[in-house]
């Protein structure tokens, strides 16, 4: 049963560091492609780190592996993935005359691919 | 210019060498204390850079591809500005995007060009601190630099973002950690508080941390400004998020209390719903504090040069993003001559991009058309928006290749100290090279 959470994107220290490396990398991919989940809500969708979620809204679907926040840093129903070409796939072109996009607070739907 | 076709020929490696004082472009902060030791065309060691400047410095090596290409094909600097020119000018609402990660000499020619061909010049701002730049419009910018923060700032409130992970040296050279003249015991001086939606390790740094409920910091700053006005607050303001009342009212008073208090804040704010209106709100209440005591806020920028290409865009044109110049005068609307919005709409028909890449952050609909229309990208690297380019100009990397200024996240301009010579253009004398072909074309029109 697909449940509805809020995903942050954001920059990470490992996204800047291996950027620099280049974006085809493996650690780059790895960064922008690893979602966090807060441990409270792993354990309650029983889910391990490495299991495949499925993400998605009105603008796109996209498959990630998933792993726990770093110690208590995400609150329950809030995820967390470092911002890049997978974000944006869930970030629709709707600016509401700003220019900027909605790239941080996305509601998105999420379930355990299995 | 070379007109060979094959890859330049990287200059042969010579002594070791050491610049000093040279410039970080990798993040906003533009620490210019750097100490490179030079091998030849690589960086071998980057003292007192950060981790994100390490990485910057050391992994930037001369990449052995052509100069440039049209249609993916290694083509002769020439024929590429010939054609980029040609482009440029047969379009009738080309846009120009991207110039955060270049020099203000650059970025001024890439205005130049966009005034010439009568179309849009917007930059990474827009999907940065543009919303911050309409709010600066709505309400004013009670500012500063680093060095008064450094100086002066004994309460400091990060809003919105993570400083200890995107400016890891912010902390101890600017805010947080540094002696100042009237703060002489540093860190003990000040009071910091993180405002955020997540635990960040920034958190670890403050004295005080509101954990925020997400698209809660427009209603937390009204709070705020409500408070220090000696509003009756409802306490239901925790239901909206997350802080108590009385959490709130002695922040406040702390604010109060202050002698110089700074607000710094990140894309937490532009990024989410509400957008300007969240900068809007936090500028107001710095703005409400001077009421009581110094207050100042500024926003903590992420590309090295983008505040630089608020500056030049604003000298130019009058404006600091998003300015349609069809018309022949500058207009600017964001929403409507603003990239994202422009792209996802299918508007353009043409496009030049320098030193970014949308094609691996923007929305689908925005990527979709721009991998459909003509376009220009000029680029040290071959990036996802390089790939999809009619015509891509290889460049030097600004900062370690090529001199110029760029302007720190708090608008100081600082030069630029090269550490070696690039085989490759510069940004400069790429734009300087398609800005003389346009004319040219032009003059010959009309």
């Amino acid at each position: 049963m697909p449940e509805q959470f809020i995903l942050i994107p954001g920059r990470t220290s490992r996204q800047g560091t291996s950027l620099n490396e280049g974006k085809s990398t493996a650690e780059y991919q790895n960064e922008i492609g690893t979602l966090q989940v807060c441990v409270e809500d792993m354990q309650r969708l029983g889910l391990t780190e490495g299991d495949r979620v499925r993400l998605w809204n009105d603008v796109g679907d996209v498959t990630v592996p998933c792993k726990p926040a770093p110690r208590d840093e995400l609150p329950a129903g809030l995820l967390f993935i470092s911002y890049g070409d997978i974000s944006s796939r869930l970030m629709g072109g709707e600016t509401h005359c700003s220019g900027m996009p909605d790239s941080k607070g996305i509601d998105v739907y999420l379930e355990k691919v299995s | 210019m070379s007109t060979a076709i094959a890859p330049p020929a990287i200059p042969a490696a010579t002594e070791l060498k050491v610049v000093k004082d040279a410039t970080c472009t990798f993040c906003g902060c533009v620490c210019d204390d750097m100490e490179l030791t030079v091998e030849g065309n690589t960086i071998t060691k980057a003292k007192n850079a950060c981790v994100l400047g390490k990485a910057w410095f050391l992994n930037h090596h001369a990449e052995e591809r052509p100069v440039a290409t049209i249609e993916g094909q290694p083509a002769t600097f020439e024929q590429a500005v010939e054609r980029a020119a040609q482009i440029l000018t047969n379009a009738t609402f080309p846009i120009t995007y991207g110039l955060s990660d270049t020099t203000c000499e650059a970025q001024r020619v890439a205005v130049a060009i966009s005034d010439w061909i009568g179309g849009t010049v917007d930059t990474t701002t827009s999907v940065c601190h543009g919303p911050s730049g309409m709010a600066f419009q709505g309400v004013g910018e009670v500012t500063c630099t680093l060095g008064e923060v450094k100086n002066r700032a004994d309460f400091i409130i990060f809003w919105g973002g993570n400083p200890a992970e995107s400016h890891p040296r912010h902390f101890t050279k600017y805010s947080l950690m540094p002696k100042g003249e009237f703060l002489p015991n540093g860190r003990k001086d000040r009071t910091a508080v993180l405002i955020d939606v997540r635990k960040t390790k920034s958190a670890r740094a403050a004295d005080i941390f509101l954990q925020i409920k997400p698209r809660s910091d427009f209603e937390l700053a009204w709070a705020m400004r409500g408070i220090a006005a000696g509003v009756e607050i409802d306490p239901d303001i925790e239901k909206v998020t997350g802080i108590s009342l009385d959490v709130l009212k002695d922040v406040v008073a702390q604010m109060k209390q202050a002698k110089f208090g700074v607000i710094l804040f990140g894309m937490g704010l532009t990024m989410t719903r509400g957008k300007h209106i969240n900068s809007e709100a936090v500028l107001a209440l710095a703005r409400d504090m001077n009421k009581y005591t110094r207050f100042t806020a500024k926003p903590m920028r992420g590309h090295g040069n983008v505040t630089g290409a608020d500056n030049v865009v604003t000298w130019q044109t009058g404006y600091p993003f998003g300015v349609n110049l069809n018309r022949g005068y500058p207009r600017f609307n964001p929403g409507e001559f603003t990239t994202s919005d422009v792209l996802a709409r299918g508007e353009a028909d043409a496009a030049m991009i320098i030193a970014s890449d949308p094609m691996s952050n923007f929305s689908q609909p925005a990527r979709d058309h721009l991998r459909s229309i003509p376009s220009v990208v000029l680029d040290p690297k071959l990036s996802d928006t390089a790939k999809v380019a009619t015509v891509a100009f290889t460049t030097s990397v600004y900062g370690i290749n090529t001199p110029g200024t760029v302007y720190r996240m708090d608008d100081v301009p600082i030069s630029l100290r090269p550490a070696f010579d690039s085989p490759y253009p510069s940004d400069l004398e790429v734009l300087k090279a398609i800005e003389k072909r346009v004319k040219e074309i032009l003059q010959a029109r009309s």
